[in-house]
C-alpha cells in the first residue's frame, strides 16, 4: 500500500494526534484539577498556575474515603475471586464435556448480561434488610456476582475453546501422569484467559454504582465511587470540587495502571471469540 | 466464531464407544460431572439474577411502601397503571431514548473511525492502543465528575474558553449535552474494540483485489467493510443500547434529574430509595427489564443481530 506518501504520514499524525487528546484530555484534566489550589479552583484555566497536594490530604482526612477504599478493594476482589472459580468450572465443563443443557447454561448467562441493575437492586434491597446482609461486603459481592460471573462464563469458554486440549492426551502418552499434564501443559494454557475474565470483572466491580449506592449507608460496606458523591464542602449543599478531584484521581490511576500493563489481554478479552487472543 | 452448541467430541470418551441406544458408563460419568461442574455457578445466577427479577414482579403486584407497613396489600396491576398513566415516566422514558439514540449513533461513528486508525495505523499503533483504553477504565462516576466540573463556571475551564454565558449543567439541551458527551467519551472504546476485532478478520486480499479493480476507498468502505463488519457491528449496537438504556451513573452525578433530564433507571432509584414505595419501584424496575427485552427481540428480528455469532 502507498504508506509512504507525505500526506499521508500528515494525516495519520493528525488522526494520532486526536485520539491522545480525546482520550487524555478528560484525564489530565481531572488530574490538573485536583492539584490545584483552592482559591484558584474557579480560575477557569485548565492547567493549575500554582500546584498544591492540599486536596489529596483533604480527601483522606476524615477517614470515610480511606475506608471507602478499602472496602472496594476488598469487595471487588472477592467477588471476582469467587467468579473466576465458579466460571472457570462451568466454563470448562460447557467447552469439554458432554451434557445436556450447556447451550441453555450459556444462553441464560448471555441474558443475565442483558438485565438492568435496577430491576434486580430492587427486590435485593428489600431481602437484605430482612436477612441483615444491607450495608455488608457480602451484601454487595453476592450482586457483583450477576456480572461478573456471565462475563467469566463467556470469556473463559472462549478462551477454553482455542486451547489445544490434544496436548493433555500427547503428556499422558509421553508418561505423565493426568495431574501431571494438567498442571504442566493445560494449566499455562489457561492461566491467560482466566487472568483476563478477572482483570474484566474487577474493572466492572470496581465501576459499579448503582448497586453500591443501594445497598450500602455506611463506611462499613460504602464503596468509593459512591463515597465520591458523598463528599461535602463547607455546606451541605457544596461539594468541595478539588477533594472530588483528588479522589477521583484515587480511585482512577490503580484501574489505569493494571490498563496499561495488561493491555494486550485486555482488548482481547473484550473482543474474546471474534479475534484469537 | 464456532457456535457454542456444536462442540467436538469430548477426547475423554475415547475408547468408550456409544451404544446406539442408552448412555455408556463412561458418558454418563460425564454428563454428572459436567451438571456438577456448572451447578454452582447456575445456583448463584438464579439466586442474584432470576429470583430478584420474580420478587421484583411479586412486589410490584402490592401496596408495598416501606413508610406505611401496615398498609400492604396486594392490587393486582394497579401500579402498573398509575405508572403507565404517569407523566413523569412517559417524559423520563423520552429523556432515556434521548441519551440512548444520541450517544449510541455517535459512538458507532467515532467508534468505527477510530477501529479504522488503529487497524491501518502505521505507527504510533501501541500509543493508540493504550490512549483509548484509558476512557475505558475510567469509572463512570469519574468521568461524570471530570466532565461536570470542566462545564461547570465554578470550577471548570470550559464556559471561559468557550465564552459560554449560561452554565450548560443549568439548561435541559445543555445538560443533554454533556451528559451524552460523558457517555460517548466513556464508551466510544469498547465499541471501537469491538469493531476491531470485526476489520481483523476480513481479508487484506479482498482490498487488494478491489483496488486492483479500480475502487476508490470510499467504495471499498460500502462494498467490503461494511458488509463483512455487519456481525461485530450488531453485536457492538445492541450491547451498547441495552447498556445505555440503563443509564444511571451518569445522569445522577451530573444532574440528579434536574432540568428534566432524568433516566428511567433513576426514577426508580428515587422511587425504591428516597421514597421507600417498593411497590412503585419495583414496577418502574420491572418495566425496564420489559423494554430491555422488547429492544433486544427487535434487534435480532429487523437488524439480524445475534449475540450468539460471538
Amino acid at each position: 500500500m502507498e504508506h509512504n506518501s507525505p500526506t499521508r504520514k500528515t494525516l495519520w499524525i493528525f488522526a494520532v494526534i486526536g485520539v491522545l487528546v480525546y482520550a487524555l484530555v478528560p484525564v489530565i484534566w481531572i488530574i490538573s484539577l485536583s492539584l490545584k489550589k483552592p482559591d484558584s479552583i474557579g480560575d477557569g484555566s485548565f492547567l493549575p498556575t500554582q500546584w498544591t497536594l492540599d486536596n489529596y490530604t483533604t480527601a483522606f482526612k476524615t477517614g470515610f474515603f480511606t475506608a471507602a477504599l478499602r472496602n472496594s478493594i476488598g469487595i471487588a476482589l472477592i467477588a471476582t475471586l469467587l467468579a473466576l472459580v465458579l466460571a472457570s468450572m462451568a466454563a470448562y465443563a460447557i467447552t469439554r464435556l458432554d451434557f445436556p443443557g450447556k447451550t441453555a447454561i450459556l444462553a441464560g448467562a448471555l441474558a443475565i448480561t442483558m438485565f438492568p441493575a435496577i430491576s434486580i437492586v430492587g427486590g435485593l434491597y428489600n431481602v437484605w434488610r430482612q436477612i441483615g446482609l444491607y450495608d455488608t461486603w457480602i451484601g454487595l459481592i453476592l450482586p457483583y456476582l450477576s456480572f461478573s460471573l456471565p462475563l467469566s462464563i463467556y470469556i473463559l469458554a472462549a478462551f477454553f475453546r482455542e486451547i489445544p486440549w490434544d496436548l493433555e492426551r500427547a503428556a499422558q502418552m509421553d508418561g505423565a501422569t493426568p495431574m501431571q499434564a494438567f498442571r504442566r501443559v493445560i494449566l499455562p494454557l489457561a492461566v491467560p484467559g482466566v487472568f483476563t475474565a478477572g482483570i474484566l470483572a474487577f474493572i466492572a466491580a470496581w465501576n459499579d454504582f448503582l448497586f453500591a449506592n443501594v445497598l450500602t449507608a455506611t463506611n462499613a460496606s460504602r464503596t468509593a465511587p459512591v463515597a465520591l458523591s458523598y463528599f461535602t464542602g463547607a455546606s451541605q449543599f457544596q461539594q468541595p470540587a478539588g477533594a472530588i478531584a483528588a479522589g477521583a484521581v484515587i480511585v482512577t490511576v490503580p484501574i489505569l495502571i493494571m490498563v496499561l500493563i495488561f493491555q494486550r489481554r485486555i482488548v482481547s478479552g473484550l473482543t474474546a471469540g471474534a479475534v484469537k487472543g | 466464531m464456532a457456535n457454542v452448541a456444536v462442540d467436538a467430541p469430548s477426547p475423554l470418551t475415547p475408547s468408550a464407544p456409544r451404544a446406539a441406544t442408552g448412555l455408556t458408563d463412561r458418558a454418563k460419568a460425564e454428563r454428572k460431572l459436567g451438571l456438577m461442574l456448572c451447578a454452582p455457578a447456575v445456583v448463584v445466577m438464579l439466586f442474584v439474577a432470576g429470583f430478584p427479577i420474580l420478587y421484583a414482579f411479586w412486589l410490584s403486584l402490592h401496596r408495598a411502601d416501606l413508610r406505611f407497613p401496615s398498609l400492604d396489600r396486594w392490587v393486582g396491576f394497579d401500579n402498573y397503571a398509575s405508572v403507565l398513566t404517569s407523566h413523569t415516566w412517559w417524559q423520563d422514558l423520552a429523556n432515556t431514548l434521548i441519551i440512548t439514540v444520541f450517544s449510541v449513533t455517535i459512538e458507532l461513528v467515532l467508534g468505527m473511525l477510530i477501529a479504522q486508525a488503529m487497524y491501518r495505523a502505521i505507527f504510533a499503533r501501541t500509543w493508540i492502543r493504550v490512549a483509548v483504553l484509558v476512557p475505558y477504565g475510567a469509572v463512570t462516576v469519574v468521568a461524570a465528575f471530570a466532565w461536570r466540573l470542566a462545564f461547570d463556571p465554578a470550577t471548570g475551564f470550559v464556559p471561559s474558553l468557550f465564552n459560554l454565558t449560561t452554565p450548560p449543567l443549568t439548561t435541559r439541551a445543555g445538560s443533554f449535552f454533556v451528559i451524552i458527551l460523558s457517555e460517548v467519551w466513556k464508551t466510544t472504546p469498547f465499541i471501537a474494540l469491538l469493531l476491531l476485532g470485526g476489520l481483523a478478520l476480513i481479508p487484506d486480499d479482498l482490498y487488494k483485489a478491489a483496488k486492483v479493480d479500480g475502487a476508490t476507498s470510499l467504495q471499498r468502505f460500502w462494498r467490503i467493510t461494511m458488509p463483512l463488519i455487519k456481525p461485530a457491528l450488531m453485536v457492538a449496537l445492541l450491547f451498547r443500547t441495552l447498556d445505555a438504556f440503563r443509564i444511571y451513573d451518569t445522569v445522577y452525578i451530573m444532574t440528579n434529574g434536574a432540568n428534566n433530564t432524568a433516566s428511567v433507571s433513576l426514577l426508580g432509584y428515587q422511587q425504591l430509595v428516597n421514597r421507600l414505595n417498593l411497590g412503585l419501584g419495583s414496577t418502574i424496575s420491572v418495566l425496564i427489564f420489559c423494554c430491555v427485552i422488547l429492544i433486544a427481540l427487535a434487534f435480532s428480528k429487523f437488524l439480524g443481530a445475534s449475540p450468539q455469532r460471538r
